[in-house]
């Protein structure tokens, strides 16, 4: 008997399919995807398009290892076909729309029928569950509510789950501390970094974390390491919780770690995961690190076929000592594409070239520097000045930083450091520039 | 009655003025006169030369971006009050002036003041109907090289 598996009987119901065997959880995988497949081909146009290309109908989808026959999905079909192109339900079946950042000045759209809102509070419900939150705790929500996915998803699982739920959104650190001793919070769902934010902030205001009520964080929406999460407990006394999930899946509850903290299990019977070599494309056996691919079994409203999510992980069919046998992801730790995650805001290079190209004349070259200062990640933005708009006079200079500050925030949503530098400081490498370098030490 | 000054943008980190010096001190140009500005994150090195043509491509040929600008050149005694009487002239005037430095000629009790102005043809006209001595270029080299 492994240690963890004399707690099954206080698991959660809704919990039930974590722990399936592998033969049952195969056969609901197989009778969902080719659902989906069919739903796809019949209503969204893209799908059909590049199946009948492919010569590949949904009733050739006879196993699971069929699936590699399928497309893949980018991240630019969800903006080539913005905002409603990859809908497979019409509007009035829609209930809920989510947005994300995508690689131009506009977002990814992403929809949800009631049941897609089910199915994503269930993915939830466990996702608290699996880190052994029940009814009567005190759920600090501090993801921020609104067009992100992290908000709410968190909020309706929370809810489903019976527990109390704080709405507090992002931000207003004196008054998340104030919350949480007020209100008793017994867990908190943030981004790694802004807990630790957190932990320094209580510390200048006289409150001692270890003091609180808090006991459990669900953290997420950005990578983050072990070194962090060691740092989290000792100096909160609460243990840390790595949740994973991305709007263009459902959102968060794609895959959440149990109480053995050894990695996020993926919600395998709404998710179907593979793993690929992100230049051949072709598949990886497990253990073998490459982009995680996933594919939803359950998505009405905007199903996914074989989306490429650009994390790197390997995917473990090791048993877990918890009894679930979901598979797990290692913790992503970067992503084959330059696009890169601070403070839960997903950026492209190319939006902020995009941003230095609205401002007048500049389109020079620029990298990005990220950092993490006292554990919040910062974010430098360095810009060759070139003839055109170099000015003798300190105002014009300082004016045209402060254009390319309110461009970036404008078409990021962040407030960056921008700095000017000479001419050809800014490293060339050879053939494709290198944009961003990461010094987070992750 | 312009003078042409160089301006180079600066970064701000160690080295930074002194790469321009070295390229010039190694072509053999003279520096008349300079200023430095400092704003919070780089700076801006303002030099006259008198072949400025030839520094600006130099400078250019190795990576600094360099603007031409006009300024103005003032000769003034140098004693106190100077730079005040001229100041209300250009007050008076309403002229606009963006920034200046100063410097004194070694073998002449003189003052040469540089004045960068964002209209610098009507600020001569007023210095020049107020009796103020605007050098030329090459009445400025000539000066500085005594």
């Amino acid at each position: 008997m492994s240690k963890h598996s004399s707690q099954l009987n206080m698991f959660h119901p809704l919990s039930a399919p974590d722990f399936l065997p592998l033969r049952q959880l195969q056969a609901l995988q197989l009778q969902r995807l080719q659902g989906m497949v069919e739903r796809s081909y019949n209503y969204v146009p893209l799908t059909r398009s590049r199946m009948d290309v492919g010569g590949i109908k949904p009733k050739d989808i006879r196993s699971l290892d069929d699936i590699v026959h399928l497309p893949f999905t980018v991240k630019t079909d969800l903006r080539d076909t913005y905002p409603f192109g990859l809908f497979a339900s019409p509007m009035n079946e829609i209930v809920r729309l989510h947005a994300s950042s995508g690689t131009t000045g506009k977002p990814i759209v992403v929809a949800y029928t009631q049941e897609d809102i089910d199915v994503w509070s269930n993915v939830m419900v466990r996702s608290f569950a699996a880190c052994g939150l029940t009814r009567g705790d005190i759920v600090q929500n501090a993801y921020g509510y609104g067009l992100f996915t992290g908000g709410m998803g968190a909020h309706y699982g929370a809810e489903a789950l019976g527990a109390t739920v704080i709405p507090i959104s992002g931000g207003n650190t004196p008054r998340q501390l104030m919350i949480a001793k007020d209100f008793g919070s017994t867990a908190i769902c943030c981004t790694p970094s802004y807990f630790l934010h957190l932990i320094d902030a209580a510390g200048e205001m006289g409150i001692k974390m270890k003091d609180l009520p808090l006991r459990k964080g669900i953290f997420g929406a950005e990578p983050w390491t072990e070194a962090m999460r060691q740092r989290i407990q000792a100096e909160s006394g609460i243990k840390a919780f790595d949740i994973y999930g991305l709007s263009e899946i459902i959102g968060p509850g794609v895959a959440m770690e149990c109480e053995c903290q050894a990695g996020p299990h993926i919600f395998e019977d709404w998710f179907l995961p593979e793993i690929i070599n992100p230049k051949t494309c072709k598949p990886c056996p497990d253990g073998v690190e490459g982009e995680l691919v996933l594919t939803t079994l359950g998505k009405k409203a905007m199903p996914m076929i074989r989306y490429r999510t650009r994390d790197i992980t390997t995917l473990t069919s090791e048993q877990c000592e918890c009894g679930r046998t979901l598979r797990r992801i290692k913790r992503i730790g970067r992503r084959s594409d330059d696009m890169f995650i601070i403070r839960g805001i997903n950026v492209f290079p190319s939006q902020i070239e995009t941003a230095l190209l609205q401002v007048e004349g500049a389109m020079p070259h620029y990298q990005i520097i990220l950092t993490r200062e006292r554990d919040l990640d910062e974010i430098e933005v360095q810009v060759e000045v070139t003839a055109d708009v170099f000015s003798d006079t300190v105002g014009a200079m300082e004016q045209l930083e402060q254009k390319i500050n309110k461009s970036i925030e404008a078409t990021t949503g962040l407030r960056a450091k921008v700095r000017l530098v000479q001419p050809r400081t800014i490293q060339r490498s050879e053939g494709k520039a290198k944009r961003v370098i990461d010094n987070r030490k992750m | 009655m312009k003078v042409k000054q160089l301006s180079l943008f600066l970064e701000n980190k160690p080295g930074t003025l002194s790469r321009p010096m070295q390229l010039l001190s190694k072509a053999k140009i003279n520096i008349l006169t300079l200023s430095v500005a400092d704003a919070q994150h780089f700076g801006i090195l303002r030099i006259i030369v008198r072949d400025w043509e030839k520094a600006k491509k130099l400078l250019e040929k190795n990576g600094c971006v360099v603007k031409v600008t006009d300024v103005t050149a003032i000769e003034v005694s140098d004693r106190p009050g100077g730079l005040a009487d001229i100041l209300l002239v250009l007050e008076k005037a309403g002229i606009n002036l963006e920034y200046m430095y100063a410097f004194t000629l070694k073998r002449e009790s003189k003052g040469m003041l540089v004045f960068r102005f964002d209209d610098p043809d009507s600020a001569i006209k007023v210095l020049q109907a107020n009796s103020i001595n605007v050098v030329d270029s090459i009445e400025l080299f000539k000066r500085l090289e005594i």
